[in-house]
């Protein structure tokens, strides 16, 4: 089996039935991908495959020969969504972490709240009430707004860094 | 997980017809699409086949077109692929609703039309919409093609017309005249299976009649012909809600209980009747 693994080409001798999951975590040694419930409903082990995610435990190896899979350690620690959910508290207990950002990056650059809930529908979490994910992801589209360098943006928000992209998407009340 | 892999093998076609040789020469195989149906009994450790046959990547299989007035959906268009499609917008809406509302994004991505159906669960939620479309079922073995109408293509709990050595295809979908209108019933907007799932479509002035399908009042889809005609011929709502009752048959289960789904039943359909004559 051969496919591209955050960027680099990978051949991987294993049964052709074998979920991406296990592939992943027995494999390739990349344990970043969780396990919560191996029947398609939390998410916890999302990954990317040609940029859409899909949960990689409904997923035989042999399905994604030749294409391309993001995991959460392609995202090498620097994506400006793990540093939002360290920063928001988006991440409690963490399993749902890393299933959560990438179909998290999957939304695109300015999700509306609805868009996220919508997105993250096959994402579950017991332990932030997902307020907090939300905030997390709204804080990065507001930071990409402000490093483009809209002064009048960047005024208007000085001093109420936290507050006011929350209100944007209504999150909080 | 929990099902073994040791004593499993995969078929890898390169092409629909290497798989439909497969399957005859070689079979029963269990064909494999998305997996989102398949690989949950897998990990649960109740999938009983041990042969299977990877469909995923077939060209054409995939391809969403219209010829004449006929819109054709190749079986392994994914829920994802529906919502997308502007063929699928324009002329059957209701299916890009149900489309929607099937999982959650992953399960989107990857689930099939063709799993969907094939997979024959009385709560599959684009089942309705293909009755309520009168869409027809394409089948192909290596011998012939056979095309059966929707409406006639299951023979009860989970059983269907198709035959080991065939693949189900495609869809064909004539023009649809008139209103669409789709509603789940579930435990939550996403990621829920149906309690009632239902498909409806209204005439519009003088185009189109009146159409009626549900989903998980039966051991298999209902399309409530004899409710489509009395709502045609002018009965009252509460006539067409009791008719609507003697057609559906439904169960306590896991989900909901069988009262709970007759009333929601007649429900959406008040609702559809209402929705239908709002201007
Ligand atoms: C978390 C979760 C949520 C879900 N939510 C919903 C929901 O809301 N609504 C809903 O309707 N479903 C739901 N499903 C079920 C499933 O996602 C759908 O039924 C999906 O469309 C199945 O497609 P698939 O390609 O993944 O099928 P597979 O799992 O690949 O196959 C299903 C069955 O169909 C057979 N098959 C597949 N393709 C063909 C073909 N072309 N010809 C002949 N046989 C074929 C297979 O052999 C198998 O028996 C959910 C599943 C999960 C795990
Ligand atoms: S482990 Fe894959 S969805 Fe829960
Ligand atoms: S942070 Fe614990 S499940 Fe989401």
């Amino acid at each position: 089996m051969r496919f591209t693994l955050n960027g680099t080409f990978r051949r991987i001798d294993a049964h052709p039935l074998k979920r991406l999951l296990d592939v992943l975590r027995e494999d390739c040694a990349l344990t970043g991908t969780k396990e919560g419930c191996g029947e398609g409903e939390c998410g916890a082990c999302t990954v990317l495959v040609d940029g859409a995610p899909v949960n990689s435990c409904l997923v035989p190896i042999a399905q994604i020969n030749g294409a391309r899979v993001t995991t959460i350690e392609g995202l090498r620690g620097r994506h400006p969504l793990q540093h939002a959910f360290v920063e928001h508290g988006g991440a409690q207990c963490g399993i749902c972490t890393p299933g959560m950002i990438l179909a998290a990056v999957a939304l695109g650059k300015k999700p509306t709240l609805d868009q996220m809930k919508v997105g993250l529908a096959g994402n579950l979490c017991r332990c932030t009430g997902y307020s907090a994910i939300y905030r997390s992801i709204d804080a990065v589209t507001s930071t990409a707004r402000r490093n483009r360098g809209d002064r009048k943006d960047r005024e208007a928000r000085s001093g109420s860094r936290t507050k006011k992209p929350r209100t944007r998407a209504g999150v909080t009340r | 997980m929990i099902g073994s892999l040791s004593h499993r093998t995969l078929l890898q076609p390169r092409s629909l017809t290497d798989a439909l040789k497969m399957l005859r020469d070689e079979g029963p195989l269990v064909p494999l699409a998305g997996c989102t149906d398949l690989y949950v009994s897998l990990n649960f450790g109740t999938l009983k086949g041990t042969r299977f046959l990877n469909l995923w990547g077939l060209a054409g299989l995939k391809d969403i077109s219209v010829r004449g007035d006929v819109l054709s959906i190749g079986a392994l268009a994914t829920h994802t692929d529906l919502i997308r499609s502007p063929l699928v917008q324009k002329r059957i809406p209701m299916l890009a609703a149900a489309a929607r509302e099937v999982g959650g994004v992953q399960i989107q991505n990857r689930g099939t039309l063709g799993g969907n159906v094939a997979n024959a669960s009385p709560a599959g939620d684009t089942l309705p919409v293909l009755a309520a479309a009168d869409a027809v079922v394409v089948l192909r073995s290596a011998a012939e093609t056979r095309r059966v109408p929707f409406t006639t293509f299951y023979t009860g709990y989970r059983q269907s017309v198709r035959r080991l050595d065939e693949l189900i295809v495609g869809f064909e979908i004539p023009a649809i005249h008139g209103r669409q209108w789709f509603r789940k019933v579930g435990t939550r907007a996403a990621q829920a299976i149906s309690k009632v799932v239902i498909a409806g479509v209204a005439p519009a002035g003088r185009a189109g009649s009146v159409r009626v399908a549900l989903g998980s009042v039966a051991p298999t889809v209902v399309r409530a012909t004899r409710t489509e005609a009395a709502l045609a011929g002018g009965a009252t709502i509460g006539d067409a809600q009791r008719t609507l009752l003697e057609e559906i048959a439904p169960i306590d289960d896991i989900r909901s209980t069988s009262e709970y789904r007759r009333r929601v039943a007649a429900n959406l359909l008040a609702r559809f009747w209402a929705d239908a004559h709002r201007k």
